[in-house]
């Protein structure tokens, strides 16, 4: 495997990527939002569309996003980021715009505004950050918590018969005509990392290629919340998470395919 | 009222308030308009939904209020003029936004065509949403630029004030009126179109290209040491708005002892009421915020000297009242008419108020 | 000179637009207009109503509360608005959906059969246009000619082919204004002169 330069990949895995600035990231040991942040830098860097890119925050943990990618960037309200990129794509068709949401943003307060973005197929790219729990408000219940699994608004484990069943967002968002790239993927390995690259870069494709609205769902592991260590916390994405979230696309466009 | 045949528009037209609305923001170079269906200011959006296409600009049908000023906060971020309107309930859900834009510092305008209140209320006209407007209604120490217009004529001028307002402060402006009107015709005068300057504005978020570094748009100041000085350049931004933008009309106020205080229709009607007390020989004057913030405190303070008595009229519970009690600072009493739930103050009621409070001075 | 009219009546026939042709007409006698639909509590019950308001001078309260002339194109809403019109104003009534007088003692009355006319023209539609020109012809507001002229403006490009049915409507309507007028000026003669006077005015066939 050669880089562009001709260089064997390894001897620059370690370069910080132009896709991302200076700063250090605020994340836990072990959270997955660092990998997901340099999965996206990367690929915009790669694509050459950096300096025409416009990146939405959500509130969250990666609320300081804004601080970390190396482009123009918007914080928006919790939920709204695509309304936010809605009204920047609508005015400049011909940048790139992006919103990165957790999944208490994107599949709880923001359920409306996603859905109805994905709906128009507004020509903008979502990574969605799933990890099962509401990271910086303390580790509440989201509406992606596991049955059984127990965060501080759910001590005894989430029930069904009190806050219902987990929001499986990518199959959702699949059903609708206007999402027209939509995958799962996962970051707790390094080959599920490649995977997960690919897809981001598939997303960011659809868009530039004007296909419509792409979505690409990243689980992520937050041991912190989880009260794990980070390794096990890896482990916990593959045995739990996966089996009620599996990975796979689940639309791509035959432009791409 | 369409342009029938696709005409450009002509001098004196009968126009509709909500349609001038949507032609005073064309005129004023904006092409993005964001909204959410609610009554009664169907027509603005439904005269926009032709009228931007038309002139290459884009109308766009949120899901939601929250949806629409959400855009318009994306849209203002990427440097356009770019309006978004509804009516009391639909404002409510937009007050989050505001508040975030206000504190972002991105120019937009957002109108306010008021409706009864509280809660789902009627659609009958009101002007109940004053304080919301005026004080605040969304969260933090943030001031809209709000303008009051009381005919279509004026619908049309102060939509394109508030749209160089908005850019001069980098503020939201907002413009009320009411359903009636939103919903009456009187003749405007178009005239050739204005060339419109916009300002440049490098700080919006448009990709870095040709720029040495990143813009953000953001509310976020996790530091207190930060979050102040950010509320502190906000203060001093309405502190220059107070003083330069307060805008009034003095009716008959020259030797006024019975001043009324109206804002938008309701000034119409206290004009009708001024004349009759005149004609009765009652030293009757009004005074017509056109700026509600900035409220014109000084021309109440003004009047405070030759008046013996202030008559405030509103159609909601008293409101304005209040600022203008605050600017007459207990020099004279300041009374109050109102009518609420859509019911309209009509000029023999207020009239009738007028007399009662003269009879009472001597 | 206020002239500050309502035209009420059921929804669908026309009030609205004839009030916007009045407001068009009178905008082009260089006359400042108010043109306000139903609002209030009037919007409910059943009648489609607009306030328009005409003067010489800027105007200042744009609602009409008090008409000086009530334009009653059906029964409800005679009953509703009779009582609201100035003293010394004026109702004008079609008289093909109402069948009793106005009982006020203080204000002019006109009976126009105003159905029966437009249907006589071809289209019921106009019937409302029929009562604006028996109302232009009694007030002088705004001539003829310019409402004829001002329904290119009112009618959408697809109803255009409707403008001739409406300038009959309009002169059908001014030709029983004056007729009446005549019959007013031969019922308030007969009356000075006494009912058996042998100069009493006969009826103009």
């Amino acid at each position: 495997m050669k880089d562009e330069g001709g260089r064997r990949k390894a001897a620059v895995s370690w370069r910080r990527t132009r896709g991302l600035t200076d700063t250090p990231f605020h994340y836990c040991p072990g959270c997955s939002h660092g990998v997901i942040h340099r999965l996206v830098a990367e690929v915009l860097d790669e694509l050459g569309v950096l300096e025409k890119t416009v990146g939405i925050c959500p509130v969250g943990c990666a609320v300081f996003a804004y601080n970390y990618f190396n482009c123009d960037m918007i914080e928006a309200a919790h939920g709204r980021a695509p309304a936010v990129a809605t009204g920047v794509k609508r005015v400049l068709p011909d940048r790139v715009v992006f919103t990165y949401q957790g999944d208490g943003d994107l599949a709880a307060i923001g359920t409306a505004e996603i859905v109805h973005a994905a709906a128009r197929s507004e020509r903008f790219t979502t990574i969605f950050v799933n990890n099962a729990v509401y990271g910086m408000t303390g580790g509440q219940m989201a509406p992606t918590t596991l049955l059984g699994q127990k965060t501080t608004t759910t001590p005894a484990g989430r029930e069904v018969s009190v806050a219902g069943f987990p929001l499986k967002v990518a199959e959702l968002m699949a059903t609708l005509d206007g999402a027209v790239y939509v995958a799962r993927v996962s970051v707790h390995s390094p080959k599920h990392i490649l995977q997960a690259k690919r897809a981001i870069r598939e997303a960011f494709k659809v868009q530039l290629d004007g296909l419509g609205f792409a979505l690409v769902e990243v689980l992520s592991a937050c041991p912190t919340n989880w009260g794990l260590a980070p390794p096990d916390a890896l482990r916990w994405v593959e045995e739990k998470m996966i089996p009620v979230y599996p990975l796979g696309k689940f639309k791509v466009p035959e432009e791409i395919s | 009222m369409r342009f029938y045949g696709g005409k450009a528009p002509v001098n004196k037209i009968l126009m509709k308030g909500n349609e001038a609305f949507g032609e005073g923001a064309i005129r004023a170079g904006c092409r993005f308009f964001f909204g959410y269906p609610i009554t009664p200011q169907s027509e603005l959006p439904h005269y926009l939904a032709w009228r931007l296409p038309e002139v290459g600009g884009l109308y766009l049908q949120a899901e939601s209020e929250i949806a629409a000023i959400n855009m318009v906060y994306g849209a203002a971020a990427a440097g356009v003029r770019v309006m978004t309107s509804s009516s009391s309930p639909g404002i409510s859900l937009m007050m989050e936004g505001i508040s975030y834009i206000a504190c972002a510092e991105l120019p937009c305008v957002i109108v306010n065509i008021m409706r009864g209140g509280p809660g789902l209320g009627n659609i009958a006209p009101s002007q109940a949403d004053y304080f919301q407007a005026v004080k605040g209604g969304g969260h933090g120490d943030y001031r809209l630029l709000v303008l009051a217009p009381a005919s279509v004529q004026e619908v049309l001028d102060l939509v394109g004030l508030a749209f160089d307002l908005a850019d001069k402060y980098r503020n939201p402006v907002m413009v009320v009126g009411d359903g009636i009107l939103g919903q009456m015709m009187e003749a405007v005068e178009l005239g050739p179109a204005p060339e419109v300057k916009l300002p440049p504005k490098p700080w919006a978020t448009t990709g870095t290209a040709g720029r040495k570094t990143r813009n953000i748009i953001n509310s976020l100041y996790i530091e207190p040491e930060e979050l102040e000085k950010v509320n502190l350049r906000l203060q001093a931004k309405y502190r220059q708005m107070a003083e330069e933008e307060k805008r009034w009309e003095d009716y008959r106020m020259e030797d006024a002892e019975l001043v009324l205080a109206a804002f938008g229709m309701v000034a119409r009607i206290a004009k009708a009421v001024v004349d009759r007390l005149r004609a009765e020989g009652i030293p009757a004057g009004l005074v017509r915020p056109i700026t509600l913030y900035p409220f014109p405190d000084g021309a109440f303070e003004r009047a405070a000297g030759k008046a013996r008595a202030f008559l405030t009229v509103e159609m909601n519970a008293g409101q304005m009242v209040e600022d203008v009690r605050l600017a007459v600072c207990g020099r004279r009493p300041v009374y109050f008419y109102g009518r609420t739930g859509g019911m309209l103050t009509t000029v023999a009621e207020v009239a009738a108020r007028a007399r009662e409070i003269w009879e009472g001075l001597k | 000179m206020l002239e500050e009219v309502l035209l009420a009546g059921f929804g669908g026939q026309g009030i609205l637009s004839t009030g916007m042709l009045l407001a068009y007409a009178a905008l082009a006698e260089g006359l400042h207009v108010a043109w306000i639909p139903s609002y209030g509590p009037e919007m409910r019950g059943g009648t489609a109503n607009c306030g328009v308001t005409v003067s010489d001078a800027p105007i200042s309260s744009p609602l009409v509360v008090e008409p000086t002339t009530l334009i009653a194109m059906n029964g409800p809403s005679l009953d509703r608005f009779e009582p609201a019109v100035k003293p010394g104003g004026l109702i004008i009534y079609n008289a093909s959906l109402i069948n009793r007088r106005p009982v006020r003692a203080d204000v002019r009355a006109l009976a126009v059969r105003a159905n029966e006319i437009a249907e006589g023209i071809g289209n019921v539609q106009v019937a409302a246009n029929v009562m604006l020109g028996a109302f232009l012809e009694l007030t002088r507001v705004a001539s003829l000619g310019k409402a004829g002229e001002a329904l290119a403006k009112v009618l959408p490009p697809r109803r255009h082919h409707l403008i001739p049915a409406n300038l009959r409507a309009l002169e059908e309507g001014a030709r029983i204004a004056r007729e009446a007028g005549t019959k007013e000026r031969m019922k308030a003669m007969n009356k000075v002169w006494g009912q058996n006077s042998e100069f009493r005015i006969q009826k103009p066939e």
